[in-house]
């Protein structure tokens, strides 16, 4: 049983009638994740829970399916709101390897910063990273929205085949290699490109894009100061005249 | 020069290469071990095209196999079971472990992961009905589950793999159990491959890929990197699926031993090896041929780290690669392994490379037993293939019962031997029940040269 920082009694009801309920607490010094899981798996629309002494503990809020708020109080280990679908999740701290993996729709919010393979695999929703992202940043990615604060290291967006990467400081190495239909905005500097990744235009529809990308992450940057990076489909089918480019 | 009788009875105008080999040896032509026809063609197609040769099916290449295991039968020192009466048991439980909702198969042979993408939807649907009717589990492949094999297939193993095509949470709790691919015998350290001919509207929607791409996937995981990731990753996902659904970790036949331990070691419930001879869609031919080892060897290797790790038959043993009758089925249960799974079978039992499309086989440059370019989508059998005038021409449900009775055959014939044994249930028999024909077989398998107590290597 999940040991609750209010009274039970005093539960907020399934469905509260005015808006999102009074907070549910959990503290991690006194349950096991397990239970964390357990509860938030059992969670109702419209809950608010908060996660205290999270310890960079792993695999925290894992696969929530219900349209919760979640409030992660420090730091969180690897997998953090793994194959999360609804609701929103927000880590006051930093966040392990693969924050977000596999996500499929609702939010995810990192205030610090993001370690290795954040948002990998993602098929939907929106992943916000207000500091740097490590390695492999959307790795893999098949159209979630990701928009990092800081930098990304390298090998981000590695194989992505659908959804937006905005980096509102620099890139790392290899950025964007082999990807399919996947577009990255990055404001600064990109360390270099990827295989068959290569600079687009920036067009009229990509700067409302990354407007409204921006915004929904919260940021105050200018598109106009943000450059386009996508696939020049050269590598799309197996040729032998590709063979020196891998 | 005087011909030989035999000279003399050749047919001018027939081409030397339609000769039986008795007759070209006569005109005096020898073929070259080293560069056989296959390999000359091989030279050839490469210098031409430029690239290397893709092509379905596993190692084609002889290596020592069950076929160089024989079985003792039961006779003075112990009793064998009446062969027709006596009960020998064939059910298995898998994923025990850890899992509180273990699968429970009426029979140890399961169907290996194949996605929906490599086959059709109509193969996919016939692999479940005929599984589903045995009492046994089939499993999804690089490319995401469809509604028609969850529906068919009463045990449903869901694949986590590198690419993740597909992979969604709502499907991971529908599964009976996640299988972590690490490996595939016919490629071991290789990631999949779907060329564009079959990456169809509905393969590219389910995958996020374009359409008639050439998919090549990922070959590692993107989000976790060797075993002490790989513990981290399993206990995600036993917590989204609450702790209720069987974990498996499938690794191609390469170092089995260390593979198999940190498998466990990392928190598999069930430790999947796949050996060279397994099946593939779409491979590189050089990869299939000289990457990992074979069935036979990988066995003693993962069965000994199970034994050493104290968790042999807690943490349960599916073998693949090559299973092909019943006694292929005993000797790989009787080496150690819970389970089995087979690829090729299933498609050759569902009407992969019948002869009755011989002349279309010929059209493509194959023949009824040699096809294998399941790349291509040109299947005539309808199975390995998008093309949907192809793909009707396997009726889901007579295949499926095809694949129901040969899966019977296998579990029968596997009885017929366990009973001769004398053992009571499949999972009796024991690697004291063998000898080995080679002794290459022999040091590999781990039991003895027939009529010697000789096992090479073992001390």
């Amino acid at each position: 049983m999940v040991t609750l920082t209010i009274p039970e009694a005093d539960m907020p009801p399934a469905t509260a009638p005015e808006g999102i309920p009074a907070g549910i607490g959990v503290d991690l010094d006194d349950s096991p994740v397990r239970e964390l899981n357990q509860a938030l798996h059992d969670a109702v629309d419209g809950q608010s829970w908060t996660v205290t002494s999270p310890g960079g503990k792993h695999s925290l809020a894992v696969g929530i399916d219900a349209d919760v708020d979640v409030t992660i109080e420090g730091h969180a280990g690897y997998y953090a709101a793994g194959m999360h679908q609804k609701g929103r999740v927000t880590i006051t701290g930093n966040a392990g390897v693969g924050l977000a993996e596999n996500i499929m729709s609702g939010s995810v919010h990192v205030k610090g910063d993001a370690s290795q393979s954040a948002a990998a695999t993602g098929h939907g929703g929106l992943v916000v990273i207000d500091g740097n992202a490590g390695a492999r940043c959307g790795i893999s990615m098949k159209g979630v929205d990701i928009v990092v604060g800081g930098d990304i290291g390298h090998m981000s967006a590695f194989m992505a085949q659908a959804g937006r990467l905005v980096v509102c400081g620099n890139a790392g190495d290899a950025l964007g290699d082999s990807i399919y239909e996947a577009r990255i905005y990055v404001k600064g500097s990109v360390a270099s490109l990827g295989a068959d990744c290569i600079e687009k235009p920036m067009r009229a529809e990509h700067l409302e894009e990354l407007a409204g990308l921006l915004a929904a992450a919260g940021r105050t940057e200018d598109p106009a100061g943000f450059r386009r990076y996508g696939s020049a489909r050269n590598l799309y089918h197996f040729h032998v005249d590709n063979s020196t480019s891998y | 020069m005087t011909l030989t009788p035999i000279q003399q009875d050749i047919p001018a105008q027939v081409p030397v290469q339609e000769l039986p080999a008795q007759d070209i040896a006569a005109l005096g032509l020898r073929e070259s071990a080293t560069f056989d026809r296959a390999t000359i063609a091989d030279i050839q197609r490469a210098a031409a095209t430029g690239v290397y040769d893709i092509r379905g099916w596993g190692a084609k290449r002889r290596v020592p196999h069950f076929d160089d295991l024989l079985f003792l039968g039961a006779s003075m020192s112990r009793y064998p079971l009446e062969g027709y009466r006596e009960k020998c048991d064939t059910d298995v439980v898998l994923g025990d472990r850890h899992a509180s909702r273990p699968l429970h198969l009426q029979t140890p042979v399961t169907i290996a992961g194949m996605s929906f993408g490599a086959l059709s939807a109509n193969a996919k649907e016939a692999l479940g009905r005929g599984a589903s009717e045995v009492g046994t589990s089939t499993t999804t492949g690089d490319g995401g589950m469809t509604p028609e094999e969850r529906g068919q297939s009463r045990h449903l193993v869901y694949q986590y793999l590198p690419s993740r095509y597909g992979m969604n949470p709502d499907d991971l709790r529908k599964a009976d159990a996640i299988e972590i691919v690490l490996g595939q015998g016919a490629k071991p350290g290789g990631g999949g491959m779907l060329l564009g001919q079959k990456i169809t509207e509905r393969v590219a929607g389910m995958r996020t890929l374009p359409v008639g791409i050439d998919q090549r996937s990922a070959s590692r995981h993107p989000d976790w990197t060797g075993p002490d990731d790989l513990e981290i990753k399993i206990g995600e996902l036993r917590e989204i699926t609450d702790w209720k659904t069987p974990i498996y970790v499938k690794i191609g036949a390469s170092r089995p031993y260390y593979d198999t331990a940190l498998a466990v070691k990392s928190g598999a419930d069930v430790v999947v090896v796949d050996g060279m001879q397994g099946g593939t869609a779409a491979t590189q031919q050089v990869f299939i041929e000289n990457v990992g080892i074979p069935t036979l060897a990988a066995i003693p290797q993962a069965v000994q780290a199970l034994q050493e790790l104290g968790v042999h038959r807690k943490v349960q043993l599916i073998v693949s690669g090559g299973i092909r009758t019943g006694a292929d089925v005993a000797k790989a249960l009787a080496l150690g392994a819970d389970a089995v799974a087979i690829g090729t079978a299933a498609l050759i039992a569902l009407g992969d490379n019948d002869p009755r499309y011989a002349a279309e086989y010929s059209a493509l440059g194959s023949a009824a037993g040699f096809y294998d370019d399941f790349q291509d989508g040109r299947d005539p059998a309808g199975i390995t293939t998008q093309d949907p005038d192809l793909a009707s021409r396997l009726d889901p449900v007579a295949a499926g019962r095809r694949l129901a009775n040969y899966l019977r055959v296998l579990t029968m014939e596997a009885q017929t031997i366990a009973r001769a044994c004398g053992k009571s249930h499949l999972h009796n028999l024991e690697p004291e029940d063998l000898v080995a024909l080679t002794i290459e077989a022999s040091a590999m398998a781990r039991v003895p040269l027939a009529g010697t107590s000789w096992i090479p290597g073992a001390g």
